[in-house]
């Protein structure tokens, strides 16, 4: 292979004149875990309120649900980052598209939430196939108990159907970090942007990517360890995940 | 807001969006999910196998392409494919490849992993009786897998295995980035030579949209006729 | 006997010569000769180098240059049929792609520096051009300064980003960089006002503004980032069979007048696909080099 390694390379300077091309991988880092985090949230937020919908006994609600769900499953997550980046700003009032092109962050703020959105679809469809698959007589005890329908998801239904799911969910909040790099196309610069332009500036290809997919396994590593130790200490003695 | 809108461009390049760009997306689809499908069933078999070795190989392959993401991915193989090659070949330089083969390679390679997966929970989805009668009757291991378990594993995970290949068909939007004219990358063309990107971008999403909606209504038929066969 | 021995030692000598010539044909060349083919990079938005005409096949300056390239090629190989296959290129992807095998030829508008002739090589050069910036008339920027603290829009992998972030690490300007994939997208960034300028090779700026929706919006910087640098045809290094090739094709080229006539017909002719003309006559500097063709990096030595 005629290609010339040099594994020195990152500890060379780079050209934002702010240290070597390691701390430009590792800022890339710290954004891609910034965005996925923020992501992560609006995905279990909106996720958690559509899965309630299509769990719900009403037909309208659970249409709602569904018509959410499929809205945001069938299109390409880089389709929903340009309908966000480039198509929304310029359907609204000039004003308030203006407003939003230029706000300083403005390609970590819709990626974080394109990639929410995207992401709570499909955490809607596994907590409502987790609230699905509790026994009936769950949701009857809670009202025989005389909860109201909120009360029975707060105290009852939700808190067991999240750890069922709890498993699905790493994996889903693994996407969220993976689906960031997606961002990359509206000049989002985290982990692999960061590799990518290390690869611009210093024609190290082979190693800029090496270092990238190393650290993207270091990151899986770390959260399966930290959703596994979570999944032990919240589960129920006796009860489904708690051997 | 829509007055300035020009839809007029659509149609204008809708032979070159279809032609060209639907086209190269179906292809890549196709070839990467029977791609993807052939080897992901081979990395399932070894996963599975009772040589030790040969299982923790193919998990730590799986595992490897499952904690990447595909964009990072596609920037890996189309830079590495042709050292790959010459690699492969003992030929002296890096064999040529181009846009359309170097994306197949890669999806190939990224949904194997995915594939494999939904392959292994068919396999063991199978009671073990079946390869025990199987190899009571004198089949082979490759006959077994052949005739017994891995048609009907395949046609118990049809529904899934059609269901990520509906989320491989949006994934190869990713090519963008290498600036290959996949569906997306033909109406980005258009969209940034002609400044209609919402034209252009909404109508990619419809399209997109309308594929895959009509494609998991399918699945969903498809799931319902076989669960009352079963 | 003797005779005989000399005979045969000539004969012996014809028979390895032979071979011993087309073994010499090395690198890029005997990859053409084996494959039939050989592959032009070309780029999608660098108006007029190498840009999608309304068919979305790859034309340009840069282009026709690699055609007449591929001619000598084919010429030297001695080959009847030498086929062209194209794939598109960014400026991220193009310097790996053509590392890798990818494609053979680079037809765009790459700019011949150094720090890159390390990784390839570079025919001789066919224009100048400085780096500096486009922005709205109506966003009254006058100097590079006033840039800061706002979001400025650089295509990814140009030495123009580079020198962008350079600058603005050096007088700590703040400006928030964004990467875009080509100069359209980027042109586009600032035509929405998602980015008040756009830094690029000046010529391309002038083809992005002629070609825009309303041209008298924009404004190009009076200040440069960078001296008027050659653009090159990128091939692979350590390749010198081939780069000696490409070298005398693209002198003869320039030398002959021909580059001339080539360069006017894109740069003040109409050009495809709107029939804009860009009125850039050519330069006293690519004038002088056209005449004595050179493949020097150094911005100075064209003076």
């Amino acid at each position: 292979m005629n290609y010339n390694w040099n594994w020195h390379i990152f500890f060379e300077p780079n050209p934002t004149g702010a240290g070597t091309y390691l701390d430009m991988l590792v800022s890339g880092l710290l954004l891609t875990i910034k965005t996925a985090l923020l992501a992560w949230i609006i995905a279990l937020v909106f996720g958690t309120i559509i899965g309630i919908l299509r769990s719900l006994p009403s037909k309208t609600a659970s249409w709602v649900g569904f018509a959410y769900v499929e809205f945001f499953r069938n299109m390409p997550l880089l389709v929903q980052l340009f309908l966000w980046f480039f198509v929304l700003p310029e359907l609204l009032p000039r004003a308030a598209g203006l407003w939003m092109k230029q706000l300083p962050n403005a390609p970590f703020w819709t990626a974080a939430i394109g990639v929410g959105l995207f992401m709570s679809a499909r955490v809607a469809v596994q907590l409502a196939a987790g609230i699905a698959s509790l026994p009936r007589g769950q949701k009857q005890a809670a009202t025989a108990l005389g909860l109201t329908t909120g009360q029975g998801y707060r105290y009852v239904l939700l808190p067991i159907a999240f750890r069922i799911i709890l498993p699905p969910l790493t994996s889903e909040f693994l996407n969220t970090i993976k689906n960031t790099s997606v961002a990359i196309t509206i000049g989002l610069i985290e982990l692999t942007g960061q590799a990518r332009a290390m690869q611009e500036f210093s024609f190290q290809v082979f190693e800029a990517f090496t270092a990238a997919t190393v650290m993207y396994l270091a990151i899986n590593i770390v959260v399966v360890t930290g959703m596994r130790l979570l999944e032990r200490s919240l589960a129920i003695p006796g009860y489904i995940a708690g051997k | 807001m829509f007055d300035n809108l020009d839809f007029d461009v659509i149609r204008r390049s809708l032979p070159y969006l279809f032609l060209d760009g639907m086209s190269f997306t179906l292809m890549l689809t196709g070839l990467s999910a029977l791609g993807g499908l052939v080897f992901g069933t081979l990395i399932a078999l070894m996963r599975l196998s009772s040589y030790r070795l040969l299982g923790r190989i193919a998990g730590l392959y799986v595992d490897f392409m499952r904690s990447l993401p595909l964009v990072l991915v596609i920037f890996w193989f189309y830079f590495l494919v042709p050292y790959i090659g010459q690699w492969l070949t003992g030929a002296s330089r890096p064999i040529r490849v181009g846009a359309f083969t170097s994306s197949l390679v890669t999806f190939i390679m990224f949904e194997a992993a995915y594939f494999s997966e939904i392959m292994r929970a068919g396999i063991q989805s199978i009671s073990k009786g079946q390869p025990a009668a199987a190899s009571a009757l004198g089949l082979t291991y490759s006959q077994s897998m052949r005739y017994i378990v891995l048609p009907q594993a395949f046609r118990n995970m049809l529904p899934v295995l059609l269901t990520q290949t509906i989320v491989l068909f949006q994934d190869t939007s990713l090519v963008y980035v290498l600036s290959i004219p996949d569906f997306l990358g033909a109406a980005s063309k258009v969209a940034q030579r002609d400044g209609r990107l919402v034209e252009m971008y909404l109508f990619a999403a419809a399209v997109y949209f309308a594929i895959s909606c009509v494609a998991s209504y399918g699945v969903r038929r498809l799931q319902a006729r076989i669960a009352i066969v079963r | 006997m003797k005779h005989r021995q000399i005979i045969g030692c000539l004969v012996a000598g014809a028979l390895c010569t032979t071979p011993a010539m087309a073994q010499e044909l090395t690198g890029t060349l005997k990859n053409i000769k084996d494959t039939g083919a050989i592959t032009l990079g070309f780029r999608d938005s660098s108006i007029p180098f190498s840009y999608l005409d309304d068919n979305q096949k790859p034309i340009g300056y840069a282009m026709d240059i690699c055609y007449k390239i591929v001619d000598a090629v084919k010429k030297e190989l001695k080959l009847d049929k030498l086929e062209v296959k194209l794939n598109p290129v960014t400026s991220s992807t193009r310097i790996p792609l053509l590392a890798n095998g990818t494609i053979d030829l680079e037809c765009g508008s790459t700019t011949n520096n150094v720090e890159r002739q390390k990784q390839i090589a570079y025919t001789n050069t066919h224009f100048l051009t400085a780096s500096r910036y486009v922005t709205k008339k109506a966003a009254k920027i006058n100097s590079i300064d006033e840039l800061k603290g706002k979001s400025v829009v650089s295509t990814a992998g140009t030495t123009n980003i580079k020198q962008l972030t350079e600058a603005n690490a050096a007088r700590s300007l703040n400006i928030n960089i964004i990467p875009a994939k080509d100069h359209a997208e980027a042109f586009l960034m600032v035509e929405t006002d998602r980015a008040v300028a756009f830094v690029m090779d000046d010529i391309l700026l002038a083809s992005l503004i002629a070609g825009s929706k309303a041209p008298a919006d924009y404004v190009i910087s009076k200040d440069a980032f960078s001296k008027p640098e050659p653009y090159g045809i990128m091939l692979r290094k350590d390749d010198p069979a081939f780069k000696k090739v490409v070298d005398a094709a693209t002198a003869a080229l320039y030398t002959g007048g021909e580059g001339q006539k080539i360069y006017d017909k894109w740069f003040t002719q109409k050009i495809p696909p709107k029939g804009l003309n860009l009125n850039v006559p050519i330069s006293a500097e690519l004038k002088n080099e056209f005449a004595k063709p050179s493949d020097s990096p150094d911005p100075d030595s064209y003076k």
